[in-house]
Order: C-alpha cells, then structure tokens, then sequence
C-alpha cells in the first residue's frame, strides 16, 4: 500500500468509527422521544434493524449495492463474485485508494442508520418479530437498489459500472438525501400507514426522556462528520468542506426551527434545538461538497423551518409517524437535494453550478428527477412490503400490549428502577 | 386526635415545615402527589403538539397532631402555604382512633411526641 493509500486509510477508519457514533445517537434520540413504557423497544428498533441490515449487507447487501451493474444497466449490483464480501480480502487496493474492505464497512454503517430511522415511525405499537423482518426485505428490496443507484460510481479504469443515478443522470447526492434519508422517510410514511395510529393518537402525551434525546442528538450531530467528512472516500478537498458545511448546517438548523417555534408556538424548546439541528444535517448531507458555508446557512436555516413546517402533516392526513421521520428526514432531505440546484457553487469541490450562479436550470431537472424516482420505488415497494407483512405475520401488537408498554410485554425489562422500595 | 393531610404547592414545602416547627409540630410524612382542584392542567409544547397536562405536581402532608394543637396547627400551615393564587391547595381534618409509638408502646397523645 502506497503513502497516499494509507493516509487515505486513517482518514476512512477514523469516519468509520465517527459514523457508527450515529447508532447509539439514533437508539438514544428516538428511545428518549418514546414514552416511558416504550423507550426500550424504540431503542432495541434501531439497533435490531441495524443488526439484521449489517449481517445482509455482508453476506450480499455490498454487493448488490456496490458490485458491478448487472448487464450495465445501473439497476443493481451483482453480488455472485461478493458474496460474504470474501473476495474483498487480499484484493489489490489500487494506488491512493482505501482498501475496498473498508469501504464495505463505512457503506454497512450508512445501510444500517437508513433502517434504523425507519424505526421512529412505529413507535409503541409494532410486532419486533414483525420489525426485523421488515428490516431485512426493505434492505435488500429498496436500499441496496436505490444506494447502487446513488453511491455505486463507474470504476475510473471502466472496470466495473455503477448505479444509474450517479453515473447516467449525474444527479448530486453527496452523501444520501435521496439514499438515505428522504429514502428512510418516505418507508417511515408508508410503514405508518399500513400499520395504523396508536391507540391515543394524537393525545399521545409526552417523551419519556428528553435530556436523553439530546444526549442522542448530540451523538448524530458528532456521528455526521464521519458520514458526511467520510463520504469524500479519503484526504481530499471535500472532506473539509463537507465537514465545514455539516457542522454550519446544523446551527443554522436550529436557529430556523427555533426562531418559527418561537412565533408560532410562542416558545423555544430543547427538543425543537435538536430537531432543527437535525434538519439542518439532513439538508447538507446531499450538498455538503457542492456549496459554499453561506450555502450551508441558507439550507440549514431553511431546513430547519421545512422540517417544522412538516410537522403538522400527520395530523392532517392521518399517518402516525410518531416520532417525525416523515417531518425530520423526508422533507429536509427532498429539500437539501433540490436545493443544490440553486446553490451549487462553482468553486465548491463538486463544480457544479447552479441557478443562483448563473447556472441553467438543467442541474433542478436532474436533481428533482432523481427524487421521484426514488420517492415512487420506495413508495410503492415499501408498501408492498408493509402489505404482505401485515396479512401474513402481522404488524402489531395486541391492544393490551400497546396499553401496558412494549418494554415489560415484549422484552421483559423497564426503563426506570428509581425507587429503593422493591416492587 | 386528628389527622391533617394538606396537599399543597410544592414551594409550600419549607415555609410550611418552617412554620409548623414554630407551633411545635415536629413531625410529618410528605408525598409527592399530582392532582388539581379549580385549576386545570397547563399546555406543554412537544414539536408543535401541544399536550395538555392534566394533573400537575403536588406534595402532601400528613401530620398528626392531639386535640389541642389542631388549631395552632392548621393555621401554620394556611399561612405559610398561602400565595392567593389559584391552586394553593387544600387541608382536610380526620380523626384517629388510635396511635402508637413502635419504639416504646405508648398510645394515645403521648405517643405523637
């Protein structure tokens, strides 16, 4: 291995360990949202999800995702020769590059957060037999497809061809506003539906724990740098930028949330400062090596204000997201990957140009064709997924099972033990 | 014998035990308690939901007293907790048939102090 590869190298191990921070960030926001009596199983959501993901992206996931595009089409990878990723072990890594067998293990971490924010929609209500089994058919129907569309890119020697995303339509999705978040968003939605509101909504009452969500907040804030720094695959110009932007971003984020809470609820909240953070990451992460820090702020801000502004969809239409992926990744990330049809800066990393700079509206076109391509497949598989779940196994638990809470029902375990009198 | 229970503001908390030592009451057992009286609940704001709380947080004291320092008592106890706002709380008089003291066995008034 070459000096550049191994400097490379360090670079991605150290983003590996940053982005998998985002597992327990994401166990810790979401199980610290739920209700008390839930809080456990909101958490055992995201880290089962994540687990069965993980074990199927080795065993074909990364090659689905990253493998060579069957017949060249750019649909899917041919995971035959990748199976169990074992041929990745004593592969030639090519001058200046990482070793693929890294790669693997940073792309498992993006697979796995994808499902796990899925989880903030059922919250208090669904099977975790059911779940898990969710987890696994969406991996591999939906996210390993729509990430070779986005993440897989045309070997440089043409050896092997990507997804048709990144490589024919030339869409820019840096890090996963279409892959993963909107992506996980949209599932969040339809998995909402099939599985129905619960029984209180939407008098749910309150988080179990928002200190710990914040806690969990600032675990993905920190977790972010690693998958939007370790998206630029080494030491290079993008990963500074990316990291700049991810962190502007997210204040900025907060401060857009913050500032519309205030107006229109009259009051500025700790869990609005970590959802608006949240939006703002969101909406850089499909930009965050094609603008500029002022590009960064105006998405933030307004990230922040989309995601805010989502909220209130649920009760309209009647889907019980309970804990806002719909409102929190959906939008933001549809937002932040249109967004950079305005703000593209030329002199950014990416080099695309945008609207704002003179560019023409070709880039808009693209981007926004990129999202409903993949708003419509994950759309409609997902909901046939949710489908042949809910009349095969089923969906949810039982009604007295939602009422005494999924922790001491289904995991056999409470959150709290605060009192020195047995009970 | 008498039992008070009062359920008051939490702030009441160390005015009241302030006050009923001056009187002379030494002893009480307290809870943390959630109810409300006239005033109904408070709107807390959770991502733009609002969510009505119903029942907000209350102490209650049980303290019990011999006939004679009731009065005494119960006027400490108004007049430490008072604010003149809605949800002071209220105080309430029961009697008791019977006390003792586990330590020694003595019943009755005796055993209260």
């Amino acid at each position: 291995m070459d000096i550049a590869s191994q400097v490379n190298t360090a670079w991605m191990l150290t983003a590996t360990v940053a982005v998998t921070l985002m597992l327990p960030g994401l166990a810790l926001y979401y199980g610290g949202l739920s209700r008390t009596k839930n809080i456990l199983n909101t958490m055992m959501i995201v880290l089962g999800g994540f687990a069965v993901t993980a074990v199927l992206w080795v065993l074909f996931g990364y090659g689905l995702t990253l493998g060579d595009s069957v017949g060249g089409a750019g649909l899917i990878g041919d995971p035959t020769t990748l199976f169990g990723i074992q041929s990745l072990l004593g592969a030639e890594t090519p001058e200046g590059a990482v070793p693929g067998i890294l790669i693997a293990v940073f792309q498992l971490i993006f697979a796995g957060l994808t499902v796990g924010i899925i989880g903030g929609a059922v919250e208090g209500r669904m099977k975790f037999s059911s779940w898990l089994i969710f987890s696994g058919l969406w991996a591999t129907l939906v996210y390993f497809p729509v990430a070779h569309w986005v993440f897989a890119f045309d070997a440089p020697d043409g050896s092997t061809t990507g997804g048709w995303i990144a490589n024919g339509l030339h869409a820019i999705d840096f890090a996963g506003g279409t892959a993963v978040h909107m992506n996980a968003g949209v599932a969040a939605l339809v998995l909402a539906f099939f599985l129905g509101r619960r029984r209180d909504f939407p008098h749910v009452g309150r988080p179990g724990n928002l200190p710990i969500a914040v806690v969990g907040g600032g675990l993905l804030l920190v977790g972010w740098y690693g998958f939007n720094g370790g998206s630029s695959g080494g030491i290079n110009e993008s990963a500074g930028v990316a990291v700049t932007n991810t962190l502007i971003a997210a204040c900025a984020g907060l401060l857009g949330w913050l500032l519309i809470e205030r107006i229109v609820r009259k009051a500025a909240t700790s869990l609005g400062a970590i959802s608006g953070i949240l939006g703002g990451l969101v909406g850089i992460t499909p930009a965050a090596n094609s603008v500029s820090p002022i590009g960064a702020v105006i998405i933030g801000f307004l990230a922040g204000i989309v995601a805010f502004a989502a909220l209130g969809l649920k009760e309209k239409l009647g889907y019980d997201d309970a804990l806002d992926a719909v409102a929190i990744h959906m939008f933001p990330g549809i937002f932040g990957t249109l967004a950079i049809g305005f703000l593209a800066d030329p002199s950014s990393p990416a080099g695309a140009t945008g609207i704002l700079f003179g560019g023409d509206w070709s880039l808009l076109g693209t981007q926004a064709i990129a999202i409903v391509t993949v708003f419509v497949y994950t759309f409609v598989v997902t909901a046939l997924i949710s489908w042949l779940l809910k009349v095969t196994v089923g969906l949810r638990v039982a009604d007295s099972t939602e009422v005494t809470g999924l922790d001491t029902t289904l995991h056999a375990e409470t959150a709290y033990d605060l009192d020195d009198v047995r009970s | 014998m008498k039992l008070i229970t009062a359920v008051l503001q939490p702030s009441a908390l160390e005015p009241v035990k302030t006050a009923l030592a001056e009187v002379g009451v030494t002893g009480m057992t307290i809870y943390d308690a959630k109810g409300h009286g006239a005033q109904i609940g408070k709107v807390e704001v959770y991502r733009s939901q609002r969510v009505k709380v119903d029942f907000l947080p209350k102490i209650s004291l049980e303290i019990v007293v011999a006939d004679e320092e009731l009065d005494a008592a119960l006027d400490a106890i108004q007049d430490a907790a008072r604010t003149g706002a809605i949800g002071d709380g209220k105080i309430w008089v029961t009697d008791v048939l019977q006390v003792i003291r586990v330590r020694t066995g003595e019943t009755g008034p005796t055993a209260i102090r």
